[in-house]
């Protein structure tokens, strides 16, 4: 059966690898972003890679009002959506954000309150057809805050509580939620790193998501694995040590 | 799009180093960006960085392997437009599942579409078939205003005769129409035949013509009446009747070279132990397999890194070719002088070229191809310039994408049409801009 996947902020990275796993599997897809011409030319790529339908519409994920009329296009087109990937994103700068309210307010907007936004309408559809999987990707950032990026933790962290309880309230309606948490991962977002031994690429991310998809996996998954390890420590550092680390 | 980051580049070889300013297009509009913006004149493009030498190596290196999306296909006749980053190994993921395949492809799918262009590759059909730029339809060339032009043999055709086998020195591509070829499965009936000698190679590269792959792996190290053993492969695609499961794609490597070996690992001992043994893999005369594309025309991509065998310093590998009638005599001598050498080499491989191309650069010539690796020592370079005398002396000529360290003079006696080709550069401005360590060596 062919699926139908609606993919969130289909011109990142890591959403792109993902979309051309499903396009070779022949599904049907709704892409969603905020540059239409970039969106064109992801949907004729995923076109040739095997793709059913495409279709695409543009999204500010900032213009919190547009949102439900987004989706109720998107679920009139495809009737039900059998998995969702949310994976827009910017990597904010810290250091600026510490010195401006509005660029913090802005950032913790785009990388959490607008996820929330869209989670809060895709949950109701998602609770009325009785299946399938929400996956969101969020970051380790979010499982502690640390002086160097805490503004996009927090964001990231906000979003993996809110999917926690949206795991807990669609479990008895067949639902999945499953909290993506990639570690380093080589993409424009994250150009200008020096990449070590630690950094993943996105087709390994996209992997491991789509099987997380097809298993039915409604958890956190930490990806590539070894992440789950290393968040493990970084969260059982007890906080009167890790106040005064440099990370 | 990442502006400025330094960092130490090399070819597959591994020799030489550079340090470069890396820029990385993620969407098409960035390269006519960092085009315009970038004010070192030594600007080159690069992909997979398959290719050996320091082609795609210069102060500052545009990566494109990132602009990897299709545009098009059209199912009827196999036409496939795609961006220059797109890998032949997505398009055979792509396609061998639907029934095509790519009509020319070099010895490893892990170069771009790009980099085929740039580098005309050719493959083991090319007695046949000729070089990728032949089968292709068009190009979208970023020229050094900015602007993207389309050109194929009907249109700007001079800069596509440029482009093609330009070694990225007329600009940068941005994308490429080429016509795919049906096949009814993913297998190949592979036919080998053992030869006894350089003589009866060529004999039977002769009786086989018709094949539509053929390449003999040459036993490099054994000379005297033996000098030129090898195991000629011949293949054809394999049809649908012969096949259960048809149209299955490579799987991904699980091996792995993970760090620069020891470079005493290879010595005379070992690759002679393993030439003798693989010349021996076959007892028969003759001997037939099915085997799937990938380990046909790919063995070695099934090892990832495997260039890290030749240890730290590298390797390069040396591939000629001397024009038909130079022939058993030209090969013998510089085969010769390779064995008497003692100089270690796991890939000999020879190959028939069918008529040369139109374009201005490309490296085959109707005649005999032959590439050894050599690991890289102090004396090799000196070697290696007795062996371009010789090449020279019959005519012959060294593959750009192989190269690393030929003579400005050895490349201009070898490639006469240079001149136009730097005509066309300076025409389109190319030659104030998009510049790499190989075209400042050899005087482009």
């Amino acid at each position: 059966m062919k699926q139908n996947i609606l993919i969130i902020g289909a011109t990142s990275a890591i959403a792109q690898a993902t979309l051309r796993r499903y396009a070779s599997e022949q599904a049907n897809l709704y892409l969603l972003g905020r540059n239409q011409a970039q969106l064109d030319t992801i949907a004729a790529d995923a076109k040739v890679r095997g793709a059913n339908e495409v279709h695409t519409a543009q999204l500010d994920v900032n213009q919190f009002e547009s949102h439900q009329t987004v989706l109720n296009q998107v679920f009139d087109t495809l009737k039900t959506v059998d998995a969702v990937l949310i994976a827009h994103g910017t990597l904010p700068d810290q250091k600026a954000c510490e010195q401006d309210v509005h660029r913090t307010m802005t950032e913790l907007s785009t990388n959490g309150i607008s996820t929330v936004s869209l989670l809060t309408l895709l949950a109701n559809q998602f609770e009325k057809q009785q299946h399938g999987t929400i996956a969101v990707i969020t970051s380790v950032a979010g499982d502690r805050g640390r002086q160097s990026n805490y503004v996009y933790g927090a964001a990231k962290g906000m979003v993996s509580i809110f999917l926690q309880g949206l795991r807990n309230r669609l479990y008895a309606h067949n639902v999945q939620v499953l909290d993506i948490k990639p570690g380093f991962v080589d993409t424009p977002m994250t150009a200008d790193f020096k990449k070590g031994a630690l950094w993943a690429q996105p087709e390994q991310i996209a992997k491991n998501i789509t099987t997380a998809i097809d298993k039915k996996q409604s958890k956190t998954l930490y990806t590539p694995i070894f992440w789950m390890g290393i968040m493990f420590i970084i969260r059982s550092i007890p906080e009167a040590i890790f106040k005064r680390l440099k990370l | 799009m990442s502006l400025n980051k330094s960092a130490t580049l090399s070819g597959w070889g591994k020799y030489p180093t550079v340090e470069s300013n890396v820029l990385r297009a993620t969407q098409l509009q960035d390269v006519p960006n960092a085009i315009l913006q970038n004010s070192s004149p030594a600007l080159i493009a690069s992909g997979l960085r398959r290719s050996y030498g320091d082609s795609a190596l210069a102060e500052t290196t545009l990566q494109t392997e990132k602009l990897n999306q299709f545009i098009q296909f059209d199912e009827t006749t196999g036409v496939v437009e795609c961006a220059a980053g797109v890998s032949l190994a997505d398009v055979l993921n792509t396609f061998v599942p639907k029934g095509w395949f790519l009509p020319v492809t070099p010895g490893t799918q892990f170069v771009t579409v790009g980099g085929a262009i740039a580098s005309d590759v050719h493959g083991k059909n090319h007695h046949l078939d000729g070089c990728f730029s032949q089968h292709l339809i068009s190009l979208t060339l970023c020229v050094a205003s900015g602007e993207p032009l389309t050109c194929s043999l009907t249109e700007h055709r001079e800069l596509f005769l440029a482009t093609c086998g330009g070694m990225g020195l007329t600009g940068v591509i941005l994308a490429a129409r080429f016509k795919l070829i049906p096949i009814e499965s993913a297998f190949i009936e592979e036919t080998t035949w053992k030869t006894d000698n350089l003589a009866e190679t060529l004999e039977q590269f002769e009786t086989h013509q018709n094949a539509t792959y053929s390449v003999a792996w040459i036993d490099g190290l054994t000379k005297g009446k033996q000098l030129g053993r090898s195991l000629l492969m011949l293949g054809e695609h394999s049809e649908k009747k012969y096949v259960s499961y048809n149209l299955k794609t490579a799987e991904p490597s699980q091996r792995n070279v993970p760090f620069n070996m020891p470079s005493a690992l290879l010595n005379s001992v070992t690759v002679k132990a393993f030439n003798t043994l693989y010349y021996h893999k076959t007892r028969q005369k003759q001997s037939q397999r099915q085997v799937h594309y990938a380990p046909y025309f790919y063995p070695l991509d099934s090892i990832q890194n495997w260039n890290r065998l030749y240890g730290k310093k590298g390797f390069t590998q040396y591939q000629f070719v001397l024009p038909k009638e130079a022939g058993l005599e030209g090969l013998t001598e510089i085969l010769t002088k390779i064995v008497d050498s003692k100089r270690s080499s796991f890939l000999a491989v020879l190959k028939v070229f069918g008529a040369q191309n139109a374009n201005y650069l490309s490296f085959p010539i109707e005649g005999y191809t032959l590439a050894i690796d050599f690991k890289i020592d102090s004396t090799l370079f000196a070697f290696l310039d007795q062996l371009d005398e010789i090449v020279l002396h019959y005519g012959g000529r060294l593959y750009l994408a192989k190269d690393a360290r030929m003579s400005e003079r050895t490349f201009k006696l070898s490639y006469p049409q240079w001149q136009q080709f730097q005509q066309i550069r300076a025409q389109y401005g190319a030659d104030k801009c998009f510049n790499s360590m190989q075209s400042k060596r050899l005087g482009l």
